[in-house]
């Protein structure tokens, strides 16, 4: 294959990375956003959500789309409850307290990626994707189902922002977000807002996870890198800015996806996780962010 | 008893402390003197933790980047330029000092939520590297270190650091001498000023101590402390790897302050022991390890936030250090 179709090639399997990764980044976004949270077991989120649709898909025979349609439902339905209530029993007890959280949640990441370990097993397993068009591009032929991912990614994103700017539900997020207490004076139930706002998130990565598992297979640790990749789409996009987190990926994706094909994944990630450690020691607020407030 | 004062009373239970821990080596049966052994060392690499996060309120995620350099730059050096222990011991401890020098002097910019998170950054980026590097690391697989490399000279003779006893001996001297160094840094002056910045940075500020060389201080004090640590596990137990650099190598000492204590001189010791146990207990009737873990995290931060030893304190001595 010449330069141009192999570099067509990286920049589709980059956009996939970015969809993907824009789901779950923006799931860490609103949480540290609204509840000023780092979630450090998001990761986790993500992989519980593609270990359950493994679990839903098995149980369905018949055509594969059915059992695919009823695990991107089912999942992120679960693991959002599943965070909402880790997020009533030990969060919301530890006063949203920025180094006790993290610590709980460190603690969370450990817990349930045993209990993945436990009842799923160390082995990694595939979803069978729910349709195998493939689209005949003139120098090689491209899975359709990626570029629905794509396609699916953008819908989810612009629901959330539909919800965030132009519903009530989004309103109060953005009230609690901008003030606690004065949100609270106003009786927006504070507590319930951070509930569903760290579920939300929660349910943001499962959706991705779903959408990820016919390309790659679910497995206990997958948790791990998306979980660095996302911090770093959520600090270079800067925090708690929705455009800044989805540019952020879109270069973050793209630029995985080419340097890897280029050079050692292990360089390219080496390098990806020096320069972001220096773009927040120089430029806290992000590349795309305002200054803190 | 009354007449005694409290600084006193703290330097005679740490001595104390020593002296029941030297009496073990020789009450100890085989098995649990290996785990004290082990103990006594990682409890070194929590002390180192414990200067950094318990005393100045540097919450770190990346403390594993310092053990694994002086991990890395005692092994190495034996493996790779047969260097005999002592100098190889100071090479670890150099390569934990330049680490902490730098990651320091760039991650105190910082601070907060970003502090942890680029320090985590800075510890992946050092874990990678030795992946990286794996024809000189070898990389998840490590090295082992034979043993006749591990022979530590004296002007009287040598001494087989593989032995159990000597093993026992050497980590708790290393103990030893962290711990007393450590009782003289916050008794100190300048521990008092790290306390200091640790409850209230703009007004040390503003009483003019430079916060930033302090802290700066600080944090290379704790990254030689963490060296000496790793150091000590490579040329004491032989082995050599990347997993210890991985980040779970720097949630542990985090656990093991909690469970004992920030910010208490006996407290990452207490700590480090209890942890051990607990794995150890709960290993012979589950494989599920990192559950335990998890468990002790949350329960700890919920229920017990100022740790063994913080309780202790709290409650019935309150002039424990």
């Amino acid at each position: 294959m010449a330069f141009g179709p192999y570099f067509l090639l990286a920049t589709l399997e980059g956009l996939v990375t970015a969809a993907v990764l824009s789901l779950i980044a923006l799931g860490l976004s609103l949480v540290f956003g609204v509840m000023r949270v780092v979630n450090v077991a998001h990761g986790e989120f993500y992989m519980l959500g593609a270990v359950l649709a493994w679990w839903v898909a098995s149980l369905f025979g018949g055509h594969p789309a059915i059992g695919f349609m009823v695990a991107l439902v089912l999942s992120p339905l679960v693991v959002a409850a599943i965070a909402f209530v880790a997020e009533r029993l030990v969060l919301s007890r530890l006063k949203y307290e920025p180094e006790a959280t993290i610590v709980a949640t460190i603690g969370l990441l450990y817990i349930i990626q045993q209990l993945a370990l436990t009842f799923y097993g160390p082995e990694a397993r595939p979803v069978e994707a729910p349709f195998h068009y493939r689209m005949q591009l003139p120098w090689f032929g491209y899975s359709a189902y990626k570029l629905a991912v794509i396609g699916f990614s953008i819908v989810m994103m612009l629901a959330t922002w539909f919800v965030l700017t132009r519903t009530k539900i989004g309103l109060v997020m953005r009230a609690t977000q901008f003030d606690r207490e004065t949100a609270q004076a106003f009786g927006i139930p504070v507590g319930r807002v951070y509930a569903g706002v760290f579920a939300l998130g929660a349910g943001l990565a499962a959706v991705a996870a779903v959408l990820i598992v016919p390309i790659q297979q679910a497995h206990y640790l997958m948790g791990h890198d998306p979980l660095l990749l996302s911090f770093i789409v959520v600090i270079i996009g800067g925090l708690g800015s929705l455009r800044g987190t989805v540019l952020a990926a879109v270069l973050i994706g793209l630029s995985d996806g080419i340097i890897s094909m280029f050079f050692s994944p292990t360089l390219a990630k080496m390098l990806a996780t020096l320069a972001v450690a220096m773009i927040l020691v120089f430029r806290p607020q992000g590349l795309f962010g305002a200054a803190a407030r | 008893m009354t007449r005694l004062t409290p600084s006193t009373k703290s330097v005679a239970l740490h001595i104390g402390v020593v002296l029941a821990l030297l009496a073990l080596n020789f009450l100890l049966p085989e098995y649990h003197r290996g785990v004290f052994a082990r103990v006594l060392v990682l409890a070194v690499f929590a002390m180192g933790y414990n200067l950094a996060f318990g005393y100045t309120g540097l919450l770190s995620l990346g403390h594993a980047m310092f053990f694994a350099a002086g991990l890395y730059g005692a092994g190495l050096t034996i493996y790779h330029l047969e260097w005999s222990v002592w100098p190889a011991f100071g090479a670890g401890l150099a390569a934990g000092v330049v680490v902490a020098l730098v990651v320091g002097f760039l991650a105190l910019r910082t601070t907060g939520v970003a502090f942890m998170i680029v320090t985590l950054m800075f510890a992946q980026v050092f874990y990678l590297m030795t992946l990286y590097f794996t024809t000189y690391t070898r990389g998840e697989e490590g090295l082992v270190l034979p043993q006749e490399t591990r022979v530590l000279g004296f002007p009287g003779g040598m001494l087989d650091l593989s032995d159990p006893s000597t093993r026992y001996l050497v980590a708790l001297s290393l103990f030893a001498i962290v711990l007393a160094a450590i009782l003289f840094l916050v008794r100190a002056p300048y521990g008092r000023s790290l306390i200091a910045i640790r409850e209230n940075e703009e007004r040390m500020r503003m009483l003019g101590y430079n916060v930033f060389v302090n802290k700066l201080m600080a944090v290379v004090l704790s990254g030689l402390f963490c060296a000496a640590s790793g150091a000590a596990y490579a040329v004491l137990f032989g082995y050599v790897g990347s997993g210890f650099a991985a980040i779970q190598y720097s949630i542990l000492p985090l656990l093991w302050v909690l469970v004992g204590g920030a910010a208490a001189t006996l407290g990452p010791l207490i700590g480090t022991l209890f942890m051990f146990y607990v794995i150890d207990t709960a290993s012979s009737y589950t494989t599920a390890h990192l559950m335990v873990v998890g468990l002790v995290l949350i329960g700890v931060i919920l229920f017990f936030p100022k740790g063994i030893i913080g309780t202790v304190r709290e409650r019935w001595l309150p002039w424990l250090p």
